[in-house]
């Protein structure tokens, strides 16, 4: 692999990395903060993807339709917080996930019913769709740095709001003792409503705007959970910090499991495995530190 | 104390039905009922899991899903495979997997559990469908059914649905009847005491690890059995077999009937069934319903429709007294 290529599979893998940050951030909020799994995590970035595609079809401009698809995302998580989720709380984890499981066929059902089966593309807004040239035959999309820079940017202000706002201070308080917030005088309900909603919209905003770079299809949220399960798991349960690391690592190896060529004894173990690796690297992970790289001890 | 007779009687009544359906009912209504049984064995064997070692488990199509493959890649092309043999090979294969893929997810609990064994699951389901093994996402045909002669006897033909009928009740009366056994004896003590207290049992000088790992194991091969007789079923594998839209679903059918009895994932897996069945009738966006029921039965019936009954026949003790 020469130098440019390189660069490019690297500049890939941790666009890719960071698309996935933003995904599972949602989700080891979710569960750090109020203790639920959320199975339905996935169908929020499928919804993102598909109102990025209808919004920006009728509207004509792709960031009206990102704005547009943040604001109705939001009151989604809160309306889905106050009718469903908030009476989790106190149940076992089987029931969360027997509800979002539940919650992930009415969103497939529903997203059918409403904008069909069909796989569909988004353009990439004019503004974005140059390229910087490497060589005389390899160019990258800007659009994929500026990806990138979103997804960084998005991370330094959720770090921000956690560690050093009053908003932030009180999810923290609300996460290490609920009910001990709650007698301070807290309003515990609308800041769990609130950290939802925001999971949720970081989940709906992260299929937005990779709507253009990877097309618009039916199972999209699915296979994006399963891997924000993995990241999650590598990071640790609750971290944000973990989620990051975690999912800029899956970024890498997945990204060059799918361009390296490696045989052993006449078999083509890469890319022909590719999908796998990032699961052996979880094996791994739960074998050296089962906890995860920054979560707490079990 | 009479409700025990009333519900040994109804299972006796229930098992007389299954008994002689093949002998009123039309072929799609016997092939209906064998692929319930085949789900009702697959949803006991994790509802060992769920209800009783209290192991969340959302892979466990892995091993329904290998068991069907070890039969497909077994079968000789133009060959039928020995039932006698393939079966407890498939087994076998389920166990060993179980076992591997236990070791790695018992070390971590709860949530952790639930997120673990599905990406495992899904990790064979890649594995399947990407590579070329087995016809890739395609799946792969079982052309001959098993063959299940002995030394030149041949007590059935599982090319024949009546008779594959009957060998699918008679193993899911067999698991009924192990898992009964099972769970009655110290070990069903012991993982049930984990489900409830593991620091405590550890306490008392069980190695709860080993008893875990022990459940997990045998789940996985009898989840084995359910998906080999699947495959004989249907006469094709893919990569679905092992997908977490099934783990869902069979984990759906544990907690709708009520997990932590033998029964309630029967009933689960008839209701589940039937009411897709039900649903796919009335509509194309039949998931739609099947979803609202999901979460209304999560919201509403914490210990489901087994439940259900025992909560009537208790207010109903409450007004005869």
């Amino acid at each position: 692999m020469d130098l440019p290529t390189f660069l490019i599979q690297l500049l890939n893998a941790v666009q890719y990395g960071l698309l996935l940050f933003l995904v599972a951030s949602g989700l080891t909020l979710i569960f750090g903060i109020m203790g639920i799994i959320n199975l339905a995590h996935g169908s929020f970035y499928m919804i993102g993807a598909y109102l990025a595609w209808s919004l920006s079809g009728q509207l004509g401009n792709f960031w009206v339709a990102i704005a547009l698809g943040i604001v109705l995302t939001v009151l989604l998580g809160m309306l889905l917080e106050w009718l469903l989720i908030k009476r989790l709380y106190q149940r076992d984890h089987l029931y969360q996930v027997l509800l979002t499981y539940g919650l992930i066929l009415i969103f497939e059902e529903l997203r059918s019913i409403i904008w069909g089966d069909d796989v569909h593309g988004v353009p990439i807004p004019d503004v974005l769709s140059a390229s910087i040239p490497l060589t005389d035959t390899l160019a990258y999309p800007v659009y994929r740095l500026w990806m990138s820079g979103v997804c960084v940017v998005l991370a330094v202000m959720m770090y921000w709001l956690i560690q050093h706002t009053r908003l932030g201070m009180m999810i923290r308080a609300g996460a290490s003792n609920r009910d001990m917030t709650q007698s301070l005088g807290i309003n515990i309900q609308l800041l769990y409503r609130l950290v939802f909603a925001l999971g949720v919209a970081l989940a709906a905003f992260a299929g937005m705007i990779a709507a253009p770079v990877s097309s618009v299809f039916p199972g999209m949220g699915g296979q994006v959970l399963i891997i924000c399960f993995v990241v999650v798991v590598i990071g640790g349960i609750g971290s944000v910090k973990g989620a990051l690391v975690a999912a800029l690592l899956i970024g890498l190896v997945d990204t060059f499991g799918k361009v390296l060529e490696i045989e052993i004894g006449g078999f083509r173990v890469l890319p022909e495995l590719a999908g796998m690796s990032v699961y052996l690297l979880m094996a791994m992970v739960l074998l050296w530190r089962p906890e995860g790289l920054f979560g707490k001890r079990l | 104390m009479g409700g025990g007779r009333v519900t040994i009687a109804a299972m006796i009544l229930c098992l007389l039905a299954l008994a002689v359906l093949p002998f009123f009912a039309d072929k799609f209504t016997v092939q209906l009922v064998t692929k319930i049984m085949i789900m009702a064995i697959f949803a006991m064997s994790l509802d060992l899991l769920v209800g009783y070692t209290g192991l969340v488990s959302l892979g466990h199509a892995a091993f329904f899903g290998i068991s069907g493959y070890i039969l497909a890649l077994s079968t000789p092309q133009y060959q039928a495979a020995n039932f006698w043999v393939s079966l407890p090979l498939a087994m076998a294969g389920a166990g060993v997997l179980a076992l591997v893929i236990g070791c790695l997810v018992l070390r971590v609990t709860g949530v952790y559990f639930i997120m673990v064994t599905l990406a495992f699951a899904q990790m064979l389901h890649y594995l399947f469908h990407d590579t070329g093994i087995a016809g890739g996402s395609d799946g792969m045909y079982i052309y001959l059914r098993p063959d299940a002669s002995i030394l030149g006897w041949r007590p059935f033909d599982l090319e024949k649905f009546g008779d594959f009928y009957f060998v699918v009740l008679a193993l899911f009366i067999a698991v009924f009847l192990f898992l009964r056994v099972v769970l009655r004896s110290l070990f069903g003590q012991v993982i049930s005491g984990v489900h409830v207290n593991e620091a405590r049992m550890r306490s008392l000088g069980f190695p709860t690890f080993r008893y875990k790992l022990a459940s997990f194991v045998l789940a996985g091969m009898l989840a084995g059995m359910a998906g080999y007789l699947s495959a004989v079923q249907f006469g094709v594998v893919n990569p679905d077999m092992l997908g977490w839209h099934l783990s869902g679903s069979v984990l759906m059918m544990v907690i709708l009937g009520g997990m932590g009895s033998l029964v309630g994932p029967i009933v689960g897996a008839f209701a589940m069934i039937l009411l897709e069945l039900g649903l796919q009738s009335l509509t194309k966006h039949w998931q739609l319903p099947m979803g609202l029921a999901i979460v209304l039965v999560a919201l509403l019936l914490p210990r489901g429709l087994i439940g259900l009954a025992s909560l009537r026949s208790r207010s109903k003790e409450a007004a005869d007294a």
